[in-house]
């Protein structure tokens, strides 16, 4: 077999990402036809900006759910003749081709970067998530009744915030350190606060209403509680929960470095909204702080609020590169984007082709984010 | 305003008190001291001779002796020895920091103009094409980071196989001497990061001068648009970026470590890899003593600039 022009590289890659093409094109024509009613998500097809971020970022999504049916390789075969080869390179045996080429091991360099996708994908949206959590936990009560409680949290999170996040990844994620208590006691405050939250969110609302209360609290703390025990523990009894405790490592460090900044924008926002009459008419009512605080300010924070969650699901991507790029937390085997990068990076004069496919993945996930909350934000700035 | 520093030191001082024993705690861990002992001695060692080992050396004191060892040594100068180099770590970090510093300068000089500029330019004529390109390009700057960036350039302008080869892929020679070859590549993946933020932050500040009274009215008094721009809207203007810029050198910072690994520059950033890497405790401490100064120092210089920039501002 020939080995391929970039013409047909380009239309084979196109053609091995159909599964992709078809859900974008579902996902675009359901919403195009009822975007009159889908609120803000809706009007986003009104605006180019907007339009293509989001177009950017379900790519990658799917391309993660889809992996196992794009790649044209597993991520960790290796086949000796394909060392280094350029891009279009055919396989000895002529069944196929190395699209993007072959990296130091003899692996599929495009399939690797498919399959990296889903380290991403998996840890970045979750991450942020709870990250949120935890700031909106904290920051409400901090912005809304202030002192001492403000000056002590504030200071914790300036001093999370003042710390190098590169000398923290390094004191965190590392192997001896997963031989100590620290990850579990961190995953266990981490993520205890969620079901807090859930808890606070649901008794304030129902206080008056027992029955509606308890169905709620009930679900909420079963499941969160069965979830609890298997991600932060690692002991779920029926064994549906689990984590990685590498992956717990690096999952519990990305959202200890995230909160402070969320804590901090939840804080100004509602210092900011509680001077506002529809709260001051809640106080004059007699409703409870935390009423206030969860059902009248948060709701009204939301605008500013998913804008940053797009942003930070960006700004988390980009540490979990960073973390990947020093070799952090990552099997040495996996197709991470980060670490294949920086394996890529000590042979870029000579063999360009395993660092660039990776390197452009992640630039265009981490864009169209931040093209999205561009789009969102003027949207939402339109009503 | 005395009142006001006053206390901003107070509080830096107790900030880095209480990191650096964050980094002291986390460095004497069980396993990093194992880790250490047997990287100081042969990897072969048992359990009794790195029990030894560590008697001998002092780490099976107290933790919080050990830590107010440390900082009343830190405080009168000694900032402790290295056990990866070998050297006293005052004199490496105030070696490194020097080389990060070059880099640091470059950085700026290439970076805050060039941002200002582009921010300036979007942000005057908020909606045009002009605006909407170089607005443009400020995200996908701030969508790049360093060690994206660094391998495209490299690749673009280093490669030996393919590109430009304009410059060299390795900065390690830039210690002895900078020249353009071996120092642009890191100046420019640096600056790239870090300018699109600026820029859009001088863009929303331009944008909010030019819906302004005063320009109407200079507008209405037959001023010309570049003199309205440079004259009346750019001072007001530059009062926000002037804080984004401050608070960049926190951002600065890992990006200082990710450039000088990617590009073998041997400064503090690479320092601070290696410290951490070879759980080099009093290295360790001294390179965090020295980033969280920066950061904070650089926090208290926004502050105080704000107010003399701004004089509606005033501090309690």
């Amino acid at each position: 077999m020939e080995q391929l022009g970039w013409g047909s590289i380009t239309l084979q890659i196109l053609g091995h990402f159909w599964p992709v093409w078809a859900a974008l094109i579902a996902v675009f024509a359901v919403s195009w036809v009822n975007k009159q009613r889908l609120g803000l998500y809706g009007k986003l097809f009104d605006n180019w900006v907007g339009l293509i971020g989001l177009w950017l970022v379900l790519f990658w999504v799917f391309t993660a759910l889809f992996a196992h049916w794009i790649a044209p390789f597993e991520s960790l075969d290796q086949m000796a003749a394909m060392k280094n080869k350029k891009p279009g390179w055919p396989l000895p045996d002529g069944t196929g081709h190395y699209l993007l080429g072959g990296d130091r091991l003899g692996r599929d360099v495009f399939s690797r970067m498919v399959y990296g996708s889903r380290t991403v994908m998996s840890i970045a949206p979750a991450a942020t998530l709870f990250a949120f959590m935890v700031g909106v936990t904290l920051g409400l009560p901090a912005g809304y009744l202030g002192g001492r409680f403000d000056t002590a949290l504030s200071f914790v999170a300036n001093l999370v915030l003042a710390f190098p996040v590169i000398l923290l990844f390094y004191l965190l994620v590392t192997p001896e350190i997963r031989e100590t208590i620290i990850p579990t006691a961190l995953a266990g405050i981490l993520f205890l606060i969620p079901i807090v939250f859930f808890i606070v969110l649901f008794f304030s609302r129902f206080e008056q209403q027992p029955q509606k209360l308890w169905i709620y609290l009930s679900v909420t703390l079963v499941l969160g509680l069965w979830a609890y025990s298997g991600l932060a523990f690692n002991a779920d009894p029926l064994g549906v929960f689990y984590m990685d405790p590498n992956l717990l490592n690096i999952f519990v460090s990305v959202v200890f470095v995230n909160s402070p900044t969320v804590f901090r924008i939840v804080r100004g926002l509602t210092m900011d909204i509680q001077t506002r009459d529809y709260v001051a008419a809640a106080q004059t009512r007699g409703e409870r702080p935390w009423y206030i605080m969860l059902w009248e300010i948060l709701p009204n924070a939301r605008g500013p609020l998913l804008v940053d969650f797009c942003l930070r699901i960006g700004y988390t991507t980009i540490l979990l590169g960073t973390l990947g790029f020093f070799g952090l937390g990552v099997s040495p085997e996996s197709p991470d984007w980060g670490l294949t990068i920086n394996e890529g990076r000590k042979l870029l004069s000579i063999y360009p082709h395993p660092a660039l496919p990776p390197a452009i993945a992640l630039m265009s996930l981490v864009l169209g984010l931040n093209l999205l909350a561009d789009g969102l934000r003027e949207q939402s700035l339109k009503d | 305003m005395t009142l006001f520093i006053i206390k901003r030191v107070g509080v830096m001082a107790l900030s880095v008190m209480c990191l650096t024993f964050v980094v002291f705690s986390l460095t004497n861990l069980e396993p990093n001291l194992r880790k250490l002992a047997k990287e100081q001695n042969n990897l072969r060692m048992t359990d009794a001779q790195v029990e030894s080992w560590l008697e001998r050396e002092g780490y099976r004191e107290p933790l919080v002796a050990r830590y107010g060892e440390w900082l009343a040594n830190f405080a009168v100068g000694d900032w402790g020895h290295s056990t990866r180099f070998r050297e006293p770590v005052l004199d490496i970090v105030s070696k490194r920091l020097g080389y990060t510093g070059k880099l640091m300068f470059w950085v700026m000089v290439v970076m805050v103009p060039l941002a200002l500029i582009i921010g300036v330019l979007a942000g005057m004529r908020e909606g045009s094409v002009t605006d909407r390109s170089l607005s443009t390009f400020s995200i996908t700057t701030t969508a790049t980071p360093e060690y994206v960036s660094g391998v495209i350039f490299t690749v673009i302008f280093a490669s030996s196989a393919v590109g430009l080869k304009w410059m060299k892929g390795s900065a390690t020679s830039a210690t002895d001497g900078i020249t353009f070859e071996n120092f642009a590549l890191p100046v420019m993946t640096m600056a790239l990061y870090g300018m699109g933020y600026i820029a859009r932050m001088t863009r929303a500040s331009m944008a909010e001068v030019m819906t302004a009274q005063y320009i109407r009215t200079a507008r209405l008094k037959g001023v010309s648009f570049s003199g309205i721009v440079l004259r009346h809207a750019l001072r007001n203007a530059l009062i926000a970026p002037f804080t984004v810029i401050m608070l960049q050198f926190p951002w600065l910072l890992t990006g200082v470590v990710i450039v000088e690994s990617l590009f073998n520059y041997k400064g503090f950033g690479w320092t601070l890899v290696e410290a951490a890497s070879n759980n080099d405790i009093e290295l360790a401490l001294g390179c965090s003593v020295v980033a969280v100064a920066v950061v904070l120092i650089t926090q208290l210089i926004s502050d105080i600039g704000y107010v003399f920039l701004n004089p509606r501002i005033r501090v309690q």
